[in-house]
């Protein structure tokens, strides 16, 4: 190409540019996959505003109920979301919940290790099953539904069969004397921002207790948990190399390896992550109850899926965000928190769930043939 | 014979008793466009195979720049400057031009252990090469399923050329195109040989081949039947070499005696 073509080419692409830049902001924003959640949460509260508005759902203590519930439905859905990026499911986190929690408390209290001890081992068993799931969904070509769905099964069996074993029982409670003075238990047990709520309080602006103590006494580690892990999983999606193999790898598993894209590698850390995010959630549960029980984290797994589903992921993978599971675990969390407080019966809860998620999938089909066949 | 870019001296591959390659030889210099042709069968896919890494020949050597080389995998292929253009192009039609363009190989900033995507100088360079292929990228953020099949291949080929390929293996580069987008392909493929690129151009039709191509190998059943220059073959000769050439001039024959029935 001449020299002069060329200037005039890039004239012609950066004149274009400019006259494109309004149209192509909405556009933008009509094509990210979290819209639908954003939307939907606005939605959710404009109803429970009105609905509930003048109950004490959104008092400080109200407030921080539904976003505990939210936060630690989020720190999994986020998980569940990248992976479903990448490609593939994982069914086994429910289950990875419940076995992570007797990982903890077991060794805590029937073998005399030290709560942080326990709580390391919990991580590094959740890096052993996430690696697991991986290598065998990613060396066997099977199905990622088939593979984790056994392991949800072997998770569970093996929680309960291990506890009624050491133990007798399916509970182990008494950790609660456990977190003072641990090096690490405090990150998943401190309620933090205590003196802004007790300078609230003493301003009269919250709720206090018949003692003068704030009804609500800090932002509770979930929360803040989910905050980091949503900052994160936006970085990495967005920012790295290896946020943009993550699309790869889900969106042709073929192409990308063509290109030179580790394929298999991604695919397992991210089978990691979501066991690893499971063991986040069930420690800080374990730690605020003072116990573990077999049964913990059970149907969480879809909760999370779903969550992430509203949240715009595609179930074929390499579409959706973080930000957006992240407000579809809001949307539930502010909706099983918030029914309460309407006169609703709170027994339609799910039917709100699933009606929530086929529209959400409807949407998201939507947007993919906006997406793909704009043209 | 160092002239030659690179060079396949009676490559063979076998696959159990079957036998998939038979000396099959190619030469390629800087600049020239070899059109590859065969039918189905006929071994392109092995051969392009052998070509990207991804097979190694059971005998015969590859010479490039007066070297023997020996390719362990699609990486090494990759090193030595074979850019291969698969058919199904490895683009991921939901993610951006710019997340395709860079795809494996993304560009870096910031300190070690931080290292983030470089996206604005990504964004910057993607614009720029669709932009020297005539393909106004208005938006390189927009998704790869938006543009048409044509603008695609530019895009693989504007990529292979970008990381360093010397000599462009495209298979079937028009086959699920319209005319006017197997055309704007075809344009931007001699660029690229004008450039100095070597370029071997896989297909089975001999129309897409004959105005861009210099030489031809046709292949057939294994085996080549030769390498023409332009100037030696017309278009129906090259096709009657294809095994496609017999059974067209018996179809003509048929056709004919259906018509004389009908009227």
């Amino acid at each position: 190409m001449s020299d002069k073509a060329k200037s005039i080419a890039s004239k012609k692409a950066t004149g274009q540019d400019e006259r494109l830049k309004e149209v192509s902001r909405l556009r933008l924003l009509l094509n990210r996959p979290e819209l639908g959640a954003v939307g939907g949460a606005i939605l959710v509260f404009i109803f429970f505003g009105i609905v509930a508005g003048d109950t004490g759902m959104f008092s400080a203590y109200g407030t921080l109920n539904f976003l505990d519930v939210s936060a630690n439905l989020g720190i999994i859905a986020i998980a569940a979301a990248m992976l479903m990026i990448g490609g593939e499911f994982d069914l086994s986190i429910g289950s990875m919940i419940g076995f992570a929690g007797i990982c903890i408390a077991i060794p805590a209290i029937y073998w005399g290790w030290p709560l942080w001890v326990s709580i390391i081992f919990a991580f590094a068993m959740a890096v052993l099953v996430g690696y697991f799931n991986g290598i065998l969904v990613v060396r066997t070509g099977l199905p990622s539904f088939i593979v984790t769905l056994a392991m949800l099964f072997i998770l569970r069996g093996a929680t309960l069969a291990i506890t009624r074993l050491i133990t007798g029982r399916t509970q182990v409670p008494g950790l609660r004397v456990l977190i003072e003075n641990d090096p690490i238990a405090w990150m998943f047990a401190t309620d933090t921002f205590k003196w802004l709520f007790t300078w609230l309080g003493s301003m009269n602006l919250i709720a206090l207790r018949t003692d003068g103590t704030p009804l609500a006494t800090g932002i509770p580690p979930s929360v803040i948990w989910f905050i980091a892990v949503t900052l994160f999983a936006t970085w990495i999606l967005m920012k790295t190399r290896y946020g943009n193999w993550i699309f790869a790898s889900g969106g042709d598993k073929n192409g990308a390896t063509n290109v030179g894209v580790p394929v298999g590698r991604v695919k397992i850390s991210l089978f990691i992550g979501t066991a690893v995010a499971a063991t986040i959630f069930a420690t800080i549960q374990v730690l605020d109850a003072g116990s573990a029980d077999t049964m913990r984290g059970n149907l969480k797994e879809l909760e999370a899926i779903a969550a992430a589903v509203v949240g715009g992921c595609l179930l074929t993978g390499g579409y959706g965000s973080a930000i957006g599971a992240a407000f579809g675990a809001l949307i539930f969390g502010t909706v099983s928190m918030g029914i309460f407080y309407t006169d609703v019966d709170t027994d339609w809860f799910k039917v709100f769930l699933g009606a929530m998620m086929l529209i959400a999938v409807v949407f998201n089909n939507f947007i993919r043939k906006r997406v793909t066949e704009s043209k | 014979m160092s002239e030659n870019l690179i060079e396949f001296n009676n490559i063979s591959k076998f696959f159990g008793k079957v036998i998939a390659l038979k000396d099959v030889t190619m030469k390629l210099k800087k600049g020239e466009i070899m059109c590859l042709l065969g039918d189905n069968g006929a071994g392109k896919s092995t051969l392009i195979k052998t070509l990207a890494g991804v097979h190694k020949p059971d005998e015969g050597e590859i010479v490039i720049e007066g070297k023997k080389t020996v390719f362990d995998s699609p990486k090494d292929a990759l090193d030595m400057g074979i850019g291969t253009v698969y058919q199904d192009l490895a683009l991921v039609p939901l993610m951006s031009v710019t997340r395709n363009f860079f795809m494996g190989r993304e560009p870096l900033k910031g300190p070690p252990f931080l290292k983030t995507f470089d996206i604005e100088k990504a964004n910057k360079i993607a614009a720029e090469r669709m932009g020297q292929i005539g393909i106004d990228v208005r938006d390189p953020s927009q998704a790869v399923g938006t543009m048409s099949g044509g603008e695609r291949q530019c895009l693989a080929i504007s990529r292979a050329i970008y990381f360093g390929a010397k000599v462009l293996v495209l298979d079937e580069p028009t086959s699920a195109l319209g005319v006017h987008q197997a055309s704007m392909v075809l344009k931007y493929v001699v660029k690229a040989a004008s450039q100095g690129l070597a370029v071997i151009l896989i297909t089975h039709n001999v129309h897409h081949a004959y105005p861009v191509g210099n030489s031809f190998t046709v292949l057939n059943r294994g085996k080549s039947l030769g390498t023409y220059n332009k100037k030696d073959i017309s278009r129906e000769e090259l096709l009657g070499m294809m095994a496609g050439g017999e059974e067209l001039d018996k179809l003509e024959v048929e056709l004919e005696e259906m018509n004389r029935i009908n009227n």
